[in-house]
């Protein structure tokens, strides 16, 4: 099967800078992808131009089968989007939200209907139904948030940060979310701070200075560096970056 | 040099509670870390200490006054770095300090000493709007003005939250070496890996204090054994966890990076891998391991 | 199709369940109508004139009756000499003199034609003028009646003479307001919007926990306005001077000091709403519906306040910008020293001190 993500010397420069710089990658149908490297990388670049939100200086990437310069309302069509900053509105209640979502996504009166059922129960959500979601704790925002994202039935899912602050136990709550849909064959596109998440992945790029500095699964990295977590592996990665960036 | 008995805090007239009956202290010179989830109250607690919300009920002090009465004295003698905190975008890093070093009746020469070590990293771009500058940098900027006055108490609300590791670590380290200085530290995180970093430690969610000690003596309270659980084929990591939490006598399991932890009901952990080998899972391994601080924080999360 | 519905309800659900939004589309809309409709109109009544009658003859006694009997005019009591008219207009307590000069009715007879004064106050031009066409109207048709009468034509001339401004141009009338308006808008906005930015982006916590008194931290933002304040007020003099030909006909400092009292008084303003609003956009809105509007309506220069409604006309009395219109109209234009505008001048200090004791004691020292 083709790889849901291709990319060939995806670049991207704003003026002078270069934020992305010859993107070379793929990723594959069910896999958990882990897009790691410090703020300032490239990061959101690169994800903005996968999810067809910014167009490419050059160079060439296909999502989900769709050209990121021309096919840009195919690919939105097939991918959903989560991040830590924004997902749900506060001020709509939480089936509002769900009905919102699918709505804008094309599903018809009977379809989300019946998402918004499995859904508050997958969740169990169902006393909370009727509630602003600005009354939810964060942490149950968050995997709203992200069953909303998938409901439409999504090829990729792109996750910016999706576990900041939370707690540990809500934390691991929500990567069975994100297990139970990659084993149902969505791809899974998540960039984090969290190293121990990095570990959860099937492969990790860590992109350092516009560029992606190593592309691997999480144990053959550490093999590499010679360690036995993540959390080293980025440190030396980001630690030579350091040096030319500020 | 701090301490909190009873504090009670509740928002919308009660609806909300943010802070039920905390009572600790800490000592001078002490590396304190309060170590809790967004939501916990870490916040709260330090708008409380630093004099700029009143608790509904209960008593603090700051370096010996109360945080009620003597608000002037605390506010003339502590450093504030407040969470997700923005300097003023539109100065200069050089303009920034100058401006909190006289709000603070002092100057940058004065106490050159004490941020020495932290200014010289950023110091080559003292030109730099604030605005301008990255999250580590902004960070290290926040700590020069926090500290630029010499406070005897130092309160830094979550300063490695949206950072990168590489200056998550350093600004560790420029805790470590200020603490020498005779500077107590309050510092506030949702990072539970820093929580070994420090002294001790408050474990707080949903407003309540879960447990408070050195990290060391606080692993050493785990009250069952831990076993790691691993696979070597390196994408297996569901499926384990599947496996082993259908396992009858699984207490409680957990992703922890590329293994999980685990603890038992009685003495069934011996019969977890030959299970795990009869669902498919060849290469599975379990060892007895020690707890981290996030481990702890689980369990104690679920009593 | 389905999709663009599915977003158009979100955002009506959205819209109503803010309230602040409902009070602007829906609140906004009705006190419009009500204030537009029934309080503010341009339309000059009861106001206040003086007639003199030298004559005392037929003619006269008719067309003063005609006069008395129009709801345009309250007849004051008469006066006799013209130190009185004088500063009876000076005070602002008439709009407008008539004065029929000795032997009207038998001027008229014999030679077919006699004037009349009709002197009227144009420091505000549209107010005379208007007071003006309505006598002149009266008269007109008093005359039709009594040619159709007599044999010979006759003919009553009114001679106009506007004080103040004989050329009725509308600057004299609205540099006051103008300058009421300026002052205010940048006191009240600049400030709470500049108070309440250290709130939002989180700088005044940093601020509030330091050795560094709050009272410092109002000084500090008060003063920026305060400068550019005056020098704005400057400004507007010297355009008025170069541009309009409208110089200040009273003493320049005594309308400066007032003018900075005014500005204190909006400054202050400023500040209480900058304790009351969390988000600068709070702050701003504030201001514009809490200040510019009941300036700009209640003031004076766009809408004459005697014609409004009594509960109107009594609110308009707690907008300073209201008494400063006055002290500036009469020293700018009319030339007047304290003895004529101390009682605004008092009443605007008291306003200051008012404002000023409450925001400073209301200041949050802390967060909540």
């Amino acid at each position: 099967m083709q790889p849901v993500i291709i990319t060939d010397k995806l670049t991207k420069h704003f003026g002078d800078f270069i934020a992305a710089n010859e993107l070379t990658f793929e990723v594959d149908r069910g896999e958990i992808f882990g897009f790691l490297g410090a703020n300032g990388a490239g990061k959101t670049t690169a994800m903005r131009m996968l999810c067809g939100l910014l167009t490419p200086s050059s160079g060439k990437a296909t999502v989900a089968g769709f050209d990121v310069y021309k096919e840009t309302e195919k690919i939105k069509r097939k991918i959903g989007y989560m991040s830590q900053k924004f997902s749900l509105y506060d001020d709509l209640t939480v089936s509002e939200n769900i009905r919102f979502y699918s709505g804008i996504y094309g599903m018809n009166y009977e379809q989300i209907k019946k998402k918004t059922a499995e859904l508050l129960d997958e969740l169990q959500l169902q006393n909370e139904a009727k509630n602003l979601v600005r009354e939810l704790p964060l942490g149950w925002k968050q995997k709203l948030a992200f069953s909303v994202s998938i409901a439409h039935g999504p090829d990729i899912v792109f996750l910016d940060e999706p576990t900041g602050g939370v707690d540990p136990v809500t934390r691991r709550q929500f990567w069975d979310l994100i297990y139970h849909a990659a084993d149902k064959g969505v791809t899974i596109f998540v960039t984090t701070h969290y190293m121990d998440e990095a570990e959860y992945c099937n492969r990790v790029s860590i992109m350092v200075d516009g560029v992606i500095a190593a592309l691997d699964s999480p144990s053959n990295l550490k093999k590499q560096y010679d360690t036995d977590n993540m959390e080293d592996v980025f440190y030396e990665l980001a630690r030579k970056a350091k040096r030319k960036a500020d | 040099m701090i301490t909190l008995n009873n504090i009670d805090k509740t928002y919308n007239k009660g609806s909300v509670t943010a802070l039920k009956d905390i009572s600790f202290s800490v000592k001078s010179d002490e590396l304190f870390g309060l170590i809790g989830p967004d939501g916990a109250g870490k916040t709260t607690l330090f708008r409380i200490l630093t004099t700029l919300m009143l608790a509904d009920k209960g008593e603090a002090t700051v370096n010996g006054f109360d945080v009620v009465k003597d608000y002037k004295q605390i506010r003339n003698c502590v450093g504030y770095m407040p969470g997700k905190f923005s300097l003023y975008q539109d100065l200069t890093i050089e303009e920034n300090l100058n401006f909190f070093a006289a709000i603070f009746g002092t100057t940058l020469e004065e106490n050159y000493d004490l941020i020495k070590d932290i200014y010289q990293q950023i110091e080559p771009f003292k030109d730099r709007r604030a605005g301008q500058l990255s999250g580590g940098m902004k960070q290290k900027l926040g700590l020069c003005c926090a500290l630029i006055h010499r406070p005897k108490v130092l309160f830094l609300d979550e300063p490695t939250t949206g950072v990168d590791v590489v200056s998550r670590r350093e600004f560790w380290e420029m805790l470590k070496k200020l603490k020498k200085q005779g500077i107590t530290i309050l510092v506030s995180t949702a990072y539970m890996d820093e929580a070994k970093l420090c002294d001790r430690i408050a474990l707080i969610q949903k407003g309540q204090i879960l447990s408070i000690d050195t990290p060391a003596k606080i692993i050493e309270s785990f009250p069952e054994k831990l076993y790691g659980i691993k696979s070597a084929k390196s994408s297996g990591i569901f499926k384990l966890l599947q496996d082993t939490r259908s396992y009858p006598g699984i207490a409680s399991c957990f992703a922890f990076g590329d293994s999980l932890h685990a603890t038992f009901n009685d003495a069934a952990a011996k019969g977890l891998i030959p299970y795990l080998h009869s669902k498919g899972n060849n290469d599975a391994s379990m060892e007895v391991i020690t707890p981290g601080v996030e481990d702890c924080f689980i369990h104690l999360l679920k009593e | 199709m389905k999709q663009l519905i599915v977003f158009i309800k979100k955002e009506f659900l959205q819209v109503f369940r803010d309230k602040r939004s409902l009070l602007l589309l829906f609140g906004l809309p009705i006190a419009q109508i009500v204030l537009f409709g029934f309080a503010l109109s341009n339309e000059v009544k009861n106001s206040k004139i003086v007639v003199v009658d030298y004559s005392k003859d037929a003619v006269t006694s008719q067309i003063i009756r005609k006069i008395a009997a129009s709801k345009y005019f309250n007849i004051e009591q008469s006066m006799q000499s013209a130190d009185q008219l004088q500063a009876a207009f000076k005070k602002g307590a008439i709009k407008m003199a008539v004065i029929f000069p000795a032997n009207f009715a038998p001027n008229l007879q014999h030679t077919g034609k006699a004037s009349m004064q009709v002197i009227a106050d144009a420091s505000d031009p549209n107010v005379a003028t208007t007071v003006v066409n309505y006598v002149t109207q009266i008269v007109n048709s008093y005359n039709g009646q009594l040619s159709s009468l007599s044999a010979q034509p006759l003919q009553i001339v009114p001679e106009v003479q506007m004080m103040y401004n004989p050329e009725l141009l509308g600057a004299p009338n609205f540099i006051p307001g103008v300058m009421a308006l300026v002052l205010m808008l940048v006191c009240t906005m600049m400030t709470s919007v500049a108070i309440v930015k250290e709130k939002e982006l989180g700088t005044m916590e940093i601020l509030l926990v330091s050795p560094f008194k709050p009272l410092y931290i109002i000084i500090a933002k008060l003063t920026p306005n305060l400068l550019i304040s005056i020098i704005n007020y400057f400004i507007i003099i010297i355009l008025s001077a170069v541009f309009l030909d409208l110089q200040v006909k009273g003493n320049l400092l005594l309308l400066t000091l007032c003018s900075i009292l005014f500005i204190l008084t909006s400054l202050s303003i400023g500040l209480l709403i900058s304790i009351g609003a969390k988000t600068q956009q709070a702050a701003m809105m504030g201001s514009l519906m809490g200040m510019m509007l009941p300036t700009m309506l209640l003031t004076g220069f766009l809408f004459p306040v005697e014609n409004m409604p009594i509960a109107l006309q009594w609110f308009a009395n707690f907008v300073p910008s209201r008494w400063y219109f006055i002290i500036v109209k009469q020293v700018m234009l009319k030339g007047l020293g304290i003895a004529s505008v101390w009682k605004e001048t008092l009443i605007l200090l008291g306003m200051c001190v008012l404002l000023f004791t409450i925001s400073l004691k209301k200041f949050k020292i802390r967060l909540q």
